[in-house]
C-alpha cells in the first residue's frame, strides 16, 4: 500500500466530527469581510488537514516506571493519561505530535509548510546526517510542528516544540516555523499558542541560532503590536535561547508543573556561585512565586483553560451595557 | 610564535621605542623586528582572535564614550530596584548631535573587573538599557551600543529577576524602537547576553572581535563535555568578524592595527568615528517609522544569505 493510500484510508477512519459548540464560531468566520482572502491565505500558508502517523513511543512498549515515585504502570495506561503519572502527578515527556493530537479538535489542525530548506551553516561534521535520522525517528520535520487548528471550535495558529527532536533547540528552521506561525496568525487574525520545550539556541548552527532569538522576539512583538493574543506554555524544558526570546514575551504565560524554566543551566549556576541551589529553583511553582507565570496548569487540563481564555478573547459578541 | 609572544614581544618593542637614547642603528633593528611580527599577525587563527578579543589591555567602553562623544551624562540604573554597573552608558553629543550610547562594562582591571561583574549584566543592566533606549527614542537621539560581554551572568538572583524576560524584553522593544540604533561588537559578544544590546539598524564587528551564541567554553562544554577543547570549538563556531560578515549577520568590520587595538587605539577610534558618520549621514533622511521597519526586516531575513 503507497502511503498516499494509507492516509487516504486513515482519512476516511477517522471520524470527522467536530466538538463545536454552536455559540462559538470559529476566528475565520467571524471575519466575514476579508473571509475568502483569508481562505485562500490559510490554503496557501498550511498543507492539507493533518493525519496523525503512528510513531514508536519514546517510553517504550511495555511497562512504564514513573522516575518520581517509583509506581510501574502498563504503558497504554500512561499514553491515556498523557503522561502525567497518576500517583504521584510527575508530568513525564510527551511527544510534540502527541501533544498536538490531545488539543486540537480532531480534524482541524493543518500544518503550516516548512519553507526552510536543510541548512549547516557551520557545516557541522553529520548534522544533515543526525537530523534525517531524528525525522525518521520523530516523524516530525524539525524541532516545532506548527499550524492552524481549532480548539474547542475555537481557532488558532498553534506551534508545539518538541524536546524530542535535539532537545527541541531552536536554529533556522524552528526560528522561521515560529516567526512564520506568527506572520501567518497576523495575517488572519487569529491568536498564537505556543508550547514551549527547548534546551535553547541550537549550538550546532552557531550565531544563526542566537539570531533567532532576535527574528522571534521581533516577530512577536510586530503581532503583539497590532493586537494579536499570545498565549505561551512553558513546558520541560524551557531554557537559554528559547526562554530569552518568544517564550516569555506572551500575553499570558502558562506553565505545566515541575517544568524547569530559566536562562542559565542550573548546573552552570551553581559552578558560576560555588553553592547548592534550593529546592524547586527554576522550577514552574518556583517562577510562579517570582512572578514569571500566570498560571500553572496540568496538562489534562490545559485544553479547557486554553479555550476559556480565547474565550475571554473573543471580539465578537459583546453585548452593550 | 603564538600570538600571546607575538603580542607581548610588540608591546616589549612598543615601550622599548619610549625611551630616549636609542641609538639609530636598534631604532632601525627593531622597526624591522615589529614589521616582521606584525606580517606574522596576518593570518590568525579564531582561537588567535578569542584571545585578543578578550585582551586585558584592548580598548574598554570608557575609553570609546571618552575618545568618540563629548559631554558625556552618566545615567545610572533601571528605576526598579538597582544599579548594574555591568552596564555603562548615558547622553552624550557625537559631532554635536545628541545621542544615547551604552555597552558591556568590563573593567580594566581586576578590581574594575570585581566591580563590574566582568561585564556581564543581571537583569537589571538589561533593564537599564531598556530604559534609557526608550527615552532616546522619546528624544530623537540615535543609539549607539558597545557590545563586549562574556554573557549574561549566571546567577541565581538573576534567574529570580527574570534573566529570560529581561533579554526576550530588551530583543522585542529594540526590534520597533523608532530611532537608529547601530551597534558594535568591539570585544568578545556571547550569548543572548551580547544580542540583548544588539538588535540594531547596523552591526559592526571590530577585526579581531568575537561574536558567538556561546563562549568557545561553554561550547565545547556542552556539546563534547570538555570545555578544554576551546580552541576547537573557535574553528568549528564560526565566530570571526570575517565568518559573520560572510553570513550576512553583520554589516562591516572595522579594521583593527596588527596584533590588535591595543597597540594603536587612536586608529580603531577614528575607524569607528568614520564608520559611524557614514552611517549617521545614510540614515539621515528615513523617518523614524521607516527606520524601525528597515531593522524589523533586517532580522526577520538575518538567516537568508546562510541558507542552501
Amino acid at each position: 500500500m503507497s502511503l498516499l493510500d494509507k492516509i487516504k484510508k486513515k482519512k476516511a477512519a477517522a471520524p470527522v466530527q467536530r466538538e463545536v459548540p454552536a455559540s462559538q464560531g470559529s476566528g475565520l468566520n467571524v471575519l466575514s469581510q476579508a473571509a475568502e482572502d483569508m481562505t485562500e491565505v490559510l490554503n496557501r500558508a498550511t498543507e492539507a488537514p493533518f493525519v496523525y502517523k503512528k510513531g514508536p513511543d519514546p517510553h517504550g512498549s511495555d511497562m512504564f516506571t514513573c522516575t518520581e515515585c517509583g509506581s510501574q504502570y502498563v504503558i497504554t495506561e500512561m499514553r491515556k493519561a498523557l503522561y502525567i503519572c497518576p500517583n504521584c502527578g510527575k508530568h513525564h515527556k510527551i511527544s510534540a505530535r502527541r501533544r498536538m493530537r490531545n488539543l486540537v479538535d480532531p480534524g482541524t489542525f493543518r500544518k503550516l509548510k516548512a519553507v526552510m530548506g536543510d541548512v549547516n551553516p557551520l557545516d557541522y561534521p553529520d548534522y544533515e546526517a543526525k537530523i534525517a535520522e531524528l525525522r525518521e525517528k520523530t516523524g516530525m520535520n524539525e524541532g516545532v510542528l506548527a499550524g492552524v487548528g481549532e480548539i474547542e471550535g475555537q481557532k488558532a495558529v498553534i506551534a508545539v516544540m518538541g524536546s524530542e527532536f535535539l532537545m527541541g533547540s531552536m536554529g533556522m528552521a524552528v526560528g522561521e516555523m515560529i516567526t512564520t506561525s506568527f506572520e501567518v496568525a497576523e495575517k488572519l487574525k487569529l491568536p498564537v499558542i505556543i508550547f514551549t520545550a527547548s534546551g535553547g539556541a541550537r549550538m550546532q548552527e552557531g550565531i544563526l541560532s542566537l539570531m533567532q532569538m532576535a527574528k522571534t522576539s521581533a516577530a512577536a512583538k510586530h503581532f503583539s503590536e497590532n493586537g494579536g493574543l499570545y498565549i505561551a506554555v512553558l513546558t520541560h524544558p524551557t531554557t537559554g535561547g528559547v526562554s530569552a526570546s518568544f517564550a516569555t514575551l506572551a500575553d499570558i504565560t502558562i506553565a505545566e508543573p515541575g517544568a524547569l524554566i530559566g536562562f542559565a543551566g542550573p548546573r552552570v549556576i551553581e559552578q558560576t556561585i560555588g553553592q547548592k541551589l534550593p529546592e524547586g529553583f527554576q522550577r514552574a511553582e518556583y517562577l510562579e512565586d517570582h512572578g514569571f507565570v500566570d498560571e500553572i496548569v496540568r496538562r489534562d487540563e490545559i485544553r479547557g483553560k486554553l479555550s476559556q481564555i480565547l474565550r475571554l478573547h473573543q471580539k465578537k459578541r459583546r453585548p452593550t451595557l | 610564535m603564538t600570538i600571546r609572544e607575538i603580542d607581548e614581544r610588540m608591546t616589549a618593542l612598543e615601550e622599548e621605542k619610549r625611551q630616549d637614547g636609542l641609538t639609530e642603528a636598534r631604532a632601525h633593528e627593531m622597526e624591522q623586528e615589529y614589521a616582521a611580527l606584525c606580517r606574522a599577525c596576518d593570518s590568525v587563527t579564531a582561537h588567535d582572535n578569542v584571545f585578543l578579543a578578550r585582551h586585558r589591555r584592548r580598548p574598554k567602553i570608557d575609553d570609546y564614550i571618552n575618545a568618540l562623544f563629548t559631554d558625556f551624562f552618566v545615567q545610572r540604573g533601571d528605576l526598579l530596584s538597582k544599579e548594574d554597573q555591568s552596564i555603562f552608558g548615558g547622553i552624550a553629543l557625537f559631532h554635536g548631535i545628541p545621542v544615547t550610547v551604552l555597552g558591556h562594562r568590563k573593567g580594566k582591571n581586576i578590581n574594575e573587573n570585581m566591580k563590574y561583574n566582568f561585564g556581564m549584566p543581571e537583569p537589571e543592566g538589561y533593564r537599564k538599557a531598556l530604559r534609557m533606549m526608550k527615552q532616546a527614542e522619546k528624544f530623537g537621539r540615535p543609539i549607539i551600543t558597545f557590545i563586549d560581554t562574556p554573557g549574561a551572568y549566571p546567577g541565581l538572583e538573576a534567574e529570580e529577576h527574570g534573566q529570560s524576560n529581561a533579554i526576550a524584553r530588551n530583543l522585542a522593544e529594540m526590534s520597533a524602537l523608532k530611532t537608529p540604533i547601530f551597534s558594535i561588537v568591539t570585544g568578545e559578544g556571547s550569548s543572548g547576553g551580547a544580542l540583548a544590546i544588539g538588535v540594531a539598524n547596523k552591526v559592526y564587528m571590530l577585526e579581531h572581535a568575537v561574536y558567538s551564541v556561546l563562549s568557545p567554553e561553554g561550547f565545547a562544554s556542552i556539546l563534547w563535555k570538555d570545555s578544554t577543547r576551546a580552541a576547537e570549538a573557535c574553528d568549528l563556531m564560526k565566530l570571526t568578524a570575517q565568518d559573520l560578515y560572510r553570513f550576512g549577520v553583520i554589516d562591516g568590520i572595522i579594521p583593527e592595527p596588527a596584533c590588535g587595538a591595543h597597540h594603536n587605539p587612536a586608529a580603531v577610534y577614528k575607524a569607528i568615528d568614520r564608520m559611524l558618520v557614514r552611517e549617521f549621514n545614510a540614515m539621515k533622511r528615513m523617518s523614524p517609522t521607516d527606520i524601525a521597519k528597515a531593522r524589523y526586516e533586517k532580522f526577520r531575513n538575518i538567516d537568508r544569505l546562510a541558507r542552501k
